[in-house]
């Protein structure tokens, strides 16, 4: 009886479009910034390193290599801010969350293509 | 205007601001009040509101208590309590009170039970540092000094282990994200004392009150 309060509450914020994506896919995220009241969209690429939590809550991490620096962002999956999540590539791995990718060179890091 | 409400803690999310940002909420079920009873100045020598909230059913109710719901024309309720109000004229006894006497954005302070922690050491109660657990330390998580030896015995508020939580707290100038009425739904921004399930009151924000 709780959880469907709770679950009433945050379903209007629930996106039905999500595509289906995992960790050690490439997803393109379009993100909306505001700048002063211009609003322009900022496209992040990069693998997915992890998704985390559940319902309204969940969120996922996108790792790039941005001129020779790792970075990280966490989006959560539902935000109003995320325009779009686009899967350019699902990839082939054999865990939920890719934190051992943070050590290795480009060439370890290479992950195999899931069909 | 001083005015409150009863209502049922069910438990915490999140949810999306205007701005995109997601911002932690306690969903408590707000079904309508009742007012029971005034008390005036001259019948009782104080001003408040008597408000019964939640169903309750009505063969585990006394026969005084019966009566008292019967006058007003009520079924029975779990919760009665009064709410100091200085400014009565809008209640009268019979009266549904529903949660949008808040609108999103007003400040409210909430009061709940906090949860029983049982007998808990200095550490966790009193937020004492611990000794040194390793190199032979011999002294752990204990309450350290009694204080000075000179009035041969322990000064009063020496603070010590002992039963802690399950007491009254209130939470002051909580925002409120949305009240609707329509579900009975109230969310407030931020966490809130006591279990989930557990009553909790909401009044409007004591420092905000012009």
């Amino acid at each position: 009886m709780s959880q469907q309060i709770i679950n009433q509450v945050t379903q209007e914020f629930i996106k039905s479009d999500v595509p289906s994506f995992r960790s050690g896919d490439t997803v393109k995220v379009s993100v909306k910034i505001k700048e002063g009241n211009r609003e322009r969209i900022q496209v992040f690429e990069g693998l997915v390193i992890k998704r985390q939590g559940g319902g309204v809550s969940e969120t996922f991490t996108v790792r790039k290599i941005s001129y020779g620096v790792g970075v990280e962002r966490t989006f959560p999956v539902h935000s109003p801010v995320v325009e779009k999540i686009e899967v350019i590539r699902f990839g082939k791995v054999r865990r939920a969350h890719l934190g051992y990718l943070r050590g290795l060179s480009a060439k370890a890091s290479r992950i195999k293509e899931r069909r | 205007m001083a005015k409150g409400i009863l209502g049922k803690k069910v438990g915490m999310t999140q949810v999306f601001d205007v701005d995109g940002r997601l911002i932690p909420v306690t969903v408590i079920e707000v079904t309508p009040n009742v007012v029971l009873q005034k008390k005036t100045v001259e019948t009782d020598g104080y001003e408040a509101v008597q408000l019964g909230f939640n169903e309750k059913r009505a063969n585990i109710v006394n026969k005084p208590q019966t009566g008292h719901f019967a006058k007003v024309g009520t079924t029975p309720k779990r919760y009665v309590r009064e709410i100091r109000l200085q400014d009565m004229n809008e209640y009268e006894p019979g009266q549904e009170v529903k949660c949008d006497i808040f609108a999103a954005g007003d400040y409210v302070d909430v009061t709940g039970t906090s949860k029983g922690k049982g007998f808990q050491g200095v550490i966790k109660r009193h937020n004492f540092g611990t000794g040194p657990m390793a190199h032979g330390s011999k002294y752990h998580r204990g309450v350290g000094s009694m204080g000075t030896i000179d009035p041969n015995r322990i000064r009063k508020g020496k603070q010590m282990p002992g039963r802690m939580g399950h007491e009254t707290i209130t939470i002051q100038n909580l925002t409120v994200v949305r009240a609707d009425a329509e579900n009975n739904i109230l969310l407030v921004k931020g966490n809130v004392p006591g279990a989930n399930k557990s009553l909790v009151i909401i009044k409007n924000a004591f420092k905000k009150q012009k």
